[in-house]
């Protein structure tokens, strides 16, 4: 009965933060790509644009949902389904932190751990491709059809670098437990150079990260291989067709690949939540100062006379900032949270790199997309793996 | 519970298997096919198999049947036209059909009359550690004919397509 409660409030919390992620995320994204192309972004819903997000579900719930008359209707509706349920389903075996005590209990801050946890992510996304080609398909739209087809295309030849980047990591940590993965990274080299797998020996997977994360932007269809939804050649591609909530699912379903996907490099190549110095150098320090910093700053901008219309909103932030640096300063509740703020730093990161490659790079011409997959990146990834064995094998 | 699901899942496997052979659109039997790679991939999971479970998933369900439903797409195969039956596979099918189903299950009592009866969950012995050794230490040389059968189909039809460019 304890153990159902606990598990009920774990999904709980995780779908809330999940889900605000997944908006706020767009939000981020708006902003970040904005100020690269030194532009304001959203700034009209709330302060700064911080109320878009709950403007923009509340538009696509409202709006008609419009079946095209044309469409295979049975396949059409189910696409959006099954792409966001295979989205989500992986968040549910992510490890966000160590063992935690809470009101007595202890439990882990995640919600399962299975034995074949990686593999039960890569199958989760796997079978994701199944939304995105039926959409294409059951749109019955030639630019929906061609957008399908090149999703399946990239998705089935990223997929082999994408697992050869998987495994060699999985050879140095002996695991196919998340939760295990991240407790074998563990630890300092030399006493100062963090235990994991892309600093590691016998072989540091520094090549396995630069594939992995390639292929990651792959199979999550993002900038520079968007190509199933390049507007300037398909229309919108798969989603030509989709309005209201079901294209919303496809928007959702993005994100929270994306979302997974840092979390599995986190996991696999950063360490999970594992800080990146020892605690003798004050690693313990480096989470509230941050907030603390973030404070600082908005206080400092929000209390500027000339800035007229932050003199509520920046305050504010600050005081949140501030709040948060403060929930560190509780023994009890460090431990708990540093872990917690370790992986969401590190998840945070790769997010931001996702974006920032999606400001900066152009897309890839489709052959060119097919060639760098199979002349380039499978090969490296294969030749990691081997050598990668070969030297475990070997010490 | 477990004896619930194993039905559960059983008939949701064979409903699709039949469903497979029903449907006259391409894409519909390809995706109950997925159906039942799916549900068998549960099976594995009710007997403790949780490495196999997943690897049937993301080889079948993941990679080959996109493959197909790729080709399917790519070909834009429309639906089929129902071809008149010969009177034997009308009369004959079904029955025949419920008989082959006996005679194997006969043929099987027979062979292995004392085999072990499959206990839910107690199939522990197939994770990844297991299975990697009995590959490459008992089954060494199935495993390694397996493979060169395959580099052989690989390379077989790299040189039927090469026939068809010239």
């Amino acid at each position: 009965m304890e153990f159902i409660i606990i598990t009920l409030i774990k999904l709980g919390v995780v779908m809330a933060v999940f889900m605000t992620t997944l908006a706020y995320l767009q939000w981020v994204e708006r902003k970040v790509i904005a100020h690269i192309q030194l532009r304001m972004g959203p700034s009209r819903v709330g302060p700064h644009g911080l109320l878009q997000p709950l403007a923009d579900v509340l538009k696509l719930i409202t709006k008609e949902g419009v079946v095209p008359p044309h469409v295979n209707k049975l396949y059409y509706l189910l696409a959006p389904f099954v792409a966001v349920t295979f989205a989500l389903l992986a968040i549910s075996v992510i490890p966000f932190g160590d063992e935690v005590e809470i009101a007595g209990y202890r439990t882990w801050l995640q919600l399962t751990d299975i034995n074949v946890g990686v593999l039960f992510i890569l199958a989760a996304s796997s079978m994701g491709v199944y939304g995105i080609a039926l959409a294409g398909w059951a749109s019955n739209n030639k630019y929906s059809l061609l957008g399908g087809l090149r999703s399946s295309a990239q998705m089935i030849s990223y997929e082999l670098p994408f697992t050869l980047a998987v495994a060699s990591p999985l050879l140095l940590v002996n695991t196919l437990s998340l939760r295990e993965i991240v407790r074998a990274q563990e630890g300092f080299l030399f006493g100062f150079l963090p235990n994991w797998t892309i600093f590691q020996g016998p072989f540091p997977q520094i090549i396995a990260f630069v594939v992995f994360l390639i292929a990651v932007f792959a199979e999550t269809n993002r900038i520079p291989f968007d190509l199933p939804e390049a507007e300037t050649e398909l229309v919108a591609g798969f989603h030509t067709e989709y309005s209201s909530m079901k294209f919303a699912a496809f928007f959702m379903a993005e994100y929270a690949n994306m979302v997974t996907a840092a979390s599995l490099v986190t996991i696999l190549f950063l360490g999970g939540w594992h800080p990146p110095l020892p605690r003798e150098w004050g690693s313990d320090f480096i989470a509230p100062l941050i907030f603390l910093g973030g404070a600082a700053i908005c206080f400092y901008h929000g209390l500027n006379p000339a800035r007229r219309l932050d003199r509520y909103t920046l305050p504010v932030a600050g005081l949140v900032f501030a709040g948060i640096g403060g929930v560190f300063a509780f023994p009890a509740w460090k431990d708990a949270l540093l872990p917690v703020f370790w992986f969401c730093a590190k998840t945070g990161l790769i997010l931001f790199l996702f974006i920032w490659v999606r400001g900066t790079l152009p897309r890839f011409r489709f052959d060119q997309l097919m060639g760098f997959a199979w002349k380039f990146l499978f090969p490296v990834a294969m030749a990691n793996l081997l050598l990668t064995s070969l030297l475990v094998a070997l010490t | 519970m477990d004896v619930f699901l194993f039905f559960l899942f059983a008939a949701i496997a064979v409903i699709c298997a039949v469903n497979v052979v029903v449907q006259t659109h391409p894409i519909s039997s390809a995706l109950s096919l997925v159906g039942v790679m799916g549900a068998l991939a549960v099976l594995y999971l009710l007997l403790g198999g949780e490495f196999i479970a997943m690897a049937q998933v993301i080889v079948y369900a993941g990679a080959i049947m996109v493959l197909f439903i790729f080709v399917i797409m790519l070909l834009n195969a429309g639906e089929e036209s129902k071809q008149s039956k010969s009177l034997v596979a009308q009369f004959l099918g079904i029955p025949g059909f419920f008989a082959l189903l006996v005679v194997l299950a006969f043929g099987i009592l027979r062979l292995f009359p004392n085999a072990p009866r499959v206990r839910f969950g107690e199939f522990t012995s197939a994770g990844a550690e297991e299975l990697g050794r009995s590959l490459f230490t008992q089954y060494l040389l199935p495993f390694e004919v397996v493979t060169v059968l395959i580099l052989i189909a690989i390379v077989g039809a790299i040189v039927l397509a090469r026939k068809e460019m010239d």
